[in-house]
């Protein structure tokens, strides 16, 4: 069962722990849950002290979520037990777990936004005027008292659907506060926040930390793992594969015992050899669903050849911008060109005709029919086109004959195809898309988050996959979230704050510190940074 | 993470209805088959144990066989002559139209609730394209028959455009035109387009070149069965063979995928309600060249209602609603010869109809709590890569 | 979510758009008119409205009971998170078993009590209805929208067929039916007030309820812990399953409980207003009632008004035959053929979807059914 880990001073394997005198704040053993399907949790034992931030390290899928949902009530393990301050307790349920000061602050959060942020906060211990109806005025006091007693700004009246993703986090944070929790989880808190929100919550986290509260940061990402954590437990495919110590364990050893197997986190890429311009994006504003301007006056250009990532912290306008220049969403104003001609606003159809690959952010939604077979997905931007379509209907050989060509030229993992796409694994998923879209004659390839959710294999493939399109002459588009596929990949980088690209660079000179800084403030620094490509 | 792929209900505030959610809910179609058959005859259970009740309470005595006569009876009045399989037929016709009509716009993800009243704009069409205009046989009757497909796809097509502009979700709008429509043609009827002659306010007859031709001497069952047929033969290969139908059945999966694929799903939606409303026209205006031969003011059947019933029991599936409408077909004409010989009131077969897609409804929680308690789910590492 | 979300109503009283547009646009029109040279025949019309309004205040009201109680129903169950599109076939199963329980126990046990204990059976039918909607959508989460559908089906079958049974065959005379308190004449002849006190305590114990109903429900949904709580089970169930509220109880609760007053109104059909019952009697009444509560915002104070709206439509289609309105517009208004004022509600409703409230905001999670397992 355990894999070598690599032979580092920071790692342990597990089973071997220091004897501690104190019971720890939270302990889990033996905890085994099964899906139909997925081993999510296999054995897994956990200690977490008091005052402690410990880190949970593993990728998407790795059972992490299973596990502290379990802690949490939420879900009742098949086997083992978890332990409070060195006794076995029964967690039935949500309303228990709070009772025993375990709080969890969810990736997606947990609030309704039609609500102000202390109905939000008392919602399931309401403050009460009588036994009916409740102290609205004597609960927005208590929550402002208890705001200020960890440094929050925060409006109890706001309604919550208009705050920032930030200041909705912290209402997260205040709601486990509120109910005294002692033992705090947070799940992937940081997938949502700007480089310097990151900071300012890991000041608190150490605040609370030092008071004694015991918190569980669950991430799979290495870099903030070694800032912020006191111990790191790494988990893959749902059992503990070993401890790290933040103060000698290095991201290669971490990513490492992640995946099992020496993983390169830099991809093998050549010079770019830019050509002609072949996206031409002028002045381009976007609006959102609800007509806030989202994206601001925005000018690029990507020369055929070379990959331009577009980094920011998810939220800044980028969704908007994409759909925008694909032609899912109305450009309010501005141009974008395709290799010379005007299609500001013209048909999805009419852009992926000339040579347009998109690989969507979200690829549940604008990807793939779940419910679909693989066939009919792989064909899902042409259909209409022959040898799929004649005359209006359509010719399911040739249909079966294109993915029987495609499942095996991209390494996509299914049992047939015409199973359900739905039964796939989110890489297989993603490569799914990817065969579509690059099988087609690609000018230039727009990809939103192209590796989001993915497990470290399927990243590397699709990684591969876009620099070799860059290599065939195509202009690629990255947009991403994370900073360092953007550092990676990237020939040119241009930074989006607040629906603007504040700053664009070449890569080679970049440092992950700089473009960072300017990710979270907006401010290019030196002359050579600003304006538009 | 990712998102359960959960099926989306049918809100009111515009999420539509996941029609895979309803057809593909666990099993190939053979396993489907064995659940709706078990469906069926648990309702007919239901009617059963209604009849002994009934039985109870009447002044002739319990009779625990009242059941099997009951069923006899129904099954000797609709299939045991063939004048009743010709009845049979006739009652099957509209409910096939209807059927198609709610199962067609299902697929596109929009629940058709209207086809009561595109059935009775339909009907109304006919009617009086029927009694006024001057053609001779069959023209004039495709013509009635073709007009009645447009008035259906013009009361269609108000809902779509709602939908597909404004966003005013479908169940609401169609559930308020079906009342527009019927006291909108009620008025029309017992005004403008009345027949003075008549005993009650209707629309003159159809002239005899628009009328069905009988298709088999001695029975009164009407050539609409064939367009009925046709129909769903030409549903069928529309939506599962054709271009338009993948694209139907994209944007009613995925409307935002299918926006990525080119398809637009405004004009799909707008189409498809179009399309359906045609479908349920054209049963309204069989009834009124088959059956009625005129458009009366109070005309109040529930075909369009039942068309419902039909595409649940019929899977959303074109060939299924076609064997769904033949059996609630048998229920409704032989339900007349069940009440002379038996006094049972005829609605009971509402009853069982409502009962049999009650058990459609809660069939894939029944065969999972069914299939939960006959064994334990096996224990043990499942390969990993499954479901990330 | 990002940082520009959109502002969200907090769902308290407040005129929605769908009012103030219709009050908007009949104010344009009614002001077009004038300019025309119509006033003079307006005023006529107006005044001879209202003077008929104020000597039977109680038909609007009448009106109103079925669709108010049917969109309360609806209220409760759509802000839990459930549609229900079943409320049609509840009002008249409970119409059924109402009248049935009344003329049945008018001979035995005198007929006040018996009407009374046909409101209970009205009642428990209807919230038995209730239950099995509730089981169909939030157990078996079978699409909700079938599952109302199935109890229209059921409803419209079953009470035709124990009518033809119980009724035709017995002899059954009509059910008794509830009259209000008789008010002292001096209160009501007291201009204005008068004849809206009888309205609503002169006419039967469920009329008046009505209003007290709309009330407590408005308040008891925003400023209770329990209307917190189901409003954050209709609007994100799984933030209150975390903070350890147990969805599936509370729409179970809410959905049965609704199912009281729809109930009411078909208690009222048969043991207030008329003491009959005929197949199919409530002719959509139900649907109306999905209708206002729309038009009213899933507010029971909305729902209310969007009722008395609705119940003045009808309530001129009935003046008109009874009293002959005077002026030129009078006239016109009075030669509309009576299913024109039939259809008001239903044309209302469309152009409020459609211009208006088009992309109406129901409660968030309205309409899906709640996985636990789902993440």
């Amino acid at each position: 069962m355990t894999e070598i880990a690599a032979q580092s001073p920071g790692v342990n394997k597990p089973g071997a722990q220091a004897p501690t005198r104190v019971p720890p704040a939270l302990g889990m053993r033996g905890i085994t849950k099964q899906f139909p399907g997925v081993l999510a949790n296999d054995h897994i034992d956990l200690d977490v002290r008091p005052g402690e931030i410990h880190a949970l390290l593993g990728e998407n899928g790795a059972g992490k979520s299973t596990l502290m949902n379990i802690l949490y009530g939420l879900v009742q393990p098949d086997e083992g037990e978890v332990l409070i301050d060195g006794e076995v307790v029964r967690i039935s349920g949500p309303a228990n777990a709070i009772a025993r000061g375990i709080g969890m602050v969810h990736q997606h959060f947990m609030l309704v936004p039609v609500f102000t942020v202390t109905e939000n906060i008392v919602l399931g211990d309401e403050t009460m005027a009588n036994p009916i109806v409740l102290d609205t005025k004597k609960a927005d006091g208590q929550i402002r008292a208890l705001a200020e007693q960890f440094n929050f700004q925060i409006d109890p009246g706001a309604l919550v659907g208009e705050l920032s993703v930030g200041i909705q986090q912290r209402v997260e944070i205040l709601k486990a506060l509120y109910r005294g929790a002692r033992i705090l989880i947070l799940d992937e808190p940081t997938a949502v926040l700007t480089p310097q929100e990151t900071v300012e919550i890991f000041a608190v986290l150490r605040r609370l930390a030092a008071e004694g509260t015991s918190i569980v940061f669950i991430s799979h990402k290495l870099y903030e793992v070694l800032a912020i954590a006191d111990r790191i437990t790494v988990i893959r495919r749902g059992r503990v594969v070993g401890e790290a110590d933040p103060k000698t364990a290095s991201e290669e050893d971490l990513a490492e015992m992640m995946v099992g197997r020496e993983v390169s986190l830099t991809v093998e890429k050549g010079p770019a050899t830019p050509g002609d311009v072949v996206l031409a994006v002028d002045g381009l504003s976007v609006a959102d669903d609800r007509g806030s301007v989202v994206v601001q006056d925005c000018s690029f250009e990507v020369h055929a050849g070379e990959i331009l990532g577009i980094a920011g912290v998810a939220g800044n306008g980028q969704a908007e911008l994409v759909e925008a220049i694909v032609g899912l969403r109305r450009a309010a104003s501005g141009s974008t060109d395709l290799a010379g001609t005007d299609v500001t606003n013209h048909s999805v159809r009419e852009l992926t005709e000339r040579g347009l690959a998109y690989i969507p952010g979200d690829r549940q939604r604008f990807g793939l029919v779940l419910s679909y077979p693989v066939d009919d997905n792989l064909i899902l931007t042409d259909y209409y086109k022959q040898p799929y379509s004649r005359f209006g209907v359509l010719n399911e050989r040739a249909i079966s004959a294109r993915a029987e060509e495609l499942i095996p030229a991209f390494d996509i993992r299914t049992p047939s195809a015409t199973v359900s796409a739905s039964t796939l694994s989110g890489g297989n998923q993603q490569k799914v898309i990817v065969a579509r879209e690059f099988s087609r004659d690609v000018t230039v390839l727009v990809a939103d988050q192209p590796t989001r959710g993915l497990d470290v294999g399927s990243i590397e493939f699709i990684h591969k996959q876009i620099v070799a399109k860059r290599d065939s002459g195509a202009a690629v588009l990255l947009v991403s979230a994370e900073l360092d596929e953007i550092m990676e990949l990237s020939d040119r980088i241009a930074v989006m704050y607040r629906g603007r690209l504040v700053a664009t660079l070449d890569a080679a000179g970049a440092e992950k510190e700089r473009v960072g800084l300017i990710m979270a403030t907006g401010q290019a620094s030196s002359p050579d940074e600003e304006g538009a490509a | 993470m990712t998102e359960a792929s959960a099926p989306a209900g049918g809100g009111m505030g515009g999420m539509s209805v996941n029609a895979t959610a309803l057809v593909g809910s666990g099993g190939g179609w053979r396993q489907q088959l064995v659940g709706t058959a078990i469906a069926v005859v648990l309702g007919l259970v239901v009617g059963a144990l209604l009849i002994l009740l009934s039985s109870a309470l009447s002044e002739e005595g319990f009779d625990p066989r009242l059941p099997f006569t009951a069923y006899a009876a129904l099954l000797e009045g609709s299939l045991g002559s063939l004048r009743g399989i010709g009845n049979t037929l006739n009652a099957t016709t509209p409910l096939i139209l209807t059927g198609l009509s709610v199962a067609f716009a299902f697929r596109a993800g929009l629940f058709n609730i209207g086809a009561q009243g595109q059935f009775f704009v339909g009907a109304f069409v006919a009617a009086v394209v029927g009694a006024w205009i001057g053609l001779p046989f069959p023209l004039l009757l495709l013509l009635s028959l073709f007009m009645g497909f447009i008035g259906g796809a013009a009361w269609g097509f108000i809902p779509g455009v709602l939908k597909a502009w404004r966003g005013a979700h479908e169940v609401v709008v169609t559930i308020m035109l079906n009342s527009i429509a019927a006291l909108g043609l009620n008025l029309l009827a017992s005004t403008w387009f009345k027949d003075p002659g008549a005993s009650f306010p209707r629309t003159p007859d159809v002239h005899p070149e628009a009328v069905l031709p009988i298709l088999i001497e001695g029975t009164k069952m009407h050539a609409g069965i064939i367009v009925a047929l046709l129909a769903a033969i030409v549903v069928w290969f529309v939506l599962f063979k054709s271009t338009l139908g993948f694209e139907i059945r994209t944007t009613g999966a995925n409307p935002n995928a299918a926006r990525y694929a080119g398809i637009r799903p405004s004009f799909i939606i707008v189409l498809t309600m179009s399309i359906a409303g045609g479908l349920a026209g054209i049963a309204g205006a069989v009834e009124i060249l088959g059956i009625t031969k005129n458009y009366p003011a109070e005309y109040n059947t529930t075909y369009g209602f039942d068309g419902i019933a039909v595409a649940l029991l019929g899977r959303v599936h074109p060939f299924g609603v076609v064997g769904a409408a033949l059996l609630f077909g048998i229920l409704r004409s032989g339900a007349g010869a069940m009440q002379r010989a038996t006094d049972i009131p005829i609605d009971i077969i509402f009853i069982v109809q409502g009962a049999i897609i009650l058990f459609v409804a809660a069939e894939p929680f029944l065969r999972k709590s069914f299939r939960a308690r006959r064994r334990t789910a096996p224990r043990g590492a499942a390969p990993a890569g499954g479901v990330a | 979510m990002s940082a520009t979300t959109a502002p969200v109503t907090r769902g308290r009283i407040r005129i929605s758009r769908a009012w103030a547009v219709t009050l908007g646009v009949t104010a344009g029109l009614l002001a077009l008119l004038v300019v025309l040279g119509y006033g003079p025949a307006m005023a006529d019309l107006v005044v001879w409205f209202v003077e008929f309004l104020l000597s039977r205040p109680y038909i609007i009201l009448g009106f109103a009971v079925p669709i108010a109680y049917g969109a309360l129903c609806g209220v409760m169950n759509e802000r839990s998170g459930v549609v229900n599109i079943g409320i049609e076939g509840m009002i008249l199963s409970a119409a059924f078993t109402g009248f049935l329980t009344g003329a049945y126990l008018n001979p035995v046990i005198g007929d006040v009590p018996a009407a009374l204990v046909g409101v209970v059976v009205a009642v428990l039918t209807a919230m038995l209805l209730s239950t099995l909607h509730a089981w169909l959508s939030i157990t078996v989460m079978a699409d909700q929208i079938i599952s109302g559908t199935v109890i229209n089906i059921l409803a419209l079958g079953g009470t035709a067929y124990f009518n033809q049974l119980l009724i035709s065959t017995a002899d059954v005379t009509g059910a008794p039916t509830l009259q209000g308190l008789t008010l002292p004449e001096a209160l009501v002849d007291i201009p204005v007030l008068g004849p809206l006190i009888n309205a609503v305590f002169g006419q039967g114990p469920i009329q008046a309820s009505l209003i007290f109903a709309v009330i407590l429900l408005q308040f008891m949904l925003f400023r209770s812990r329990w209307g917190l709580r189901t409003r954050a089970v209709g609007e994100h169930p799984k933030a209150a399953d975390t903070v350890g509220i147990n969805v599936i109880r509370t729409r179970y609760r809410n959905v049965i409980l609704g199912g009281a007053f729809a109930g009411l109104a078909g208690a009222y059909l048969t043991l207030e207003s008329v003491g009959s019952f005929q197949d199919g009697m409530t002719a959509g009444v139900g649907f109306i009632a999905l209708a206002a509560m729309i038009f009213g915002r899933w507010t029971p104070i909305g729902a209310f008004g969007a009722a008395l709206l609705f119940g003045g439509a009808r309530t001129l289609g009935q003046a008109v035959q009874i009293d002959a309105p005077p002026g030129q517009i009078g006239e016109w208004i009075a030669s509309w053929p009576a299913q024109i004022f039939g259809m008001f509600p239903y044309i209302l409703t469309i152009i409020v979807l459609a211009g208006v409230v088009g992309r109406a905001i129901p409660p968030a999670a309205d309409g899906i059914p709640y996985d636990k397992e789902a993440n």
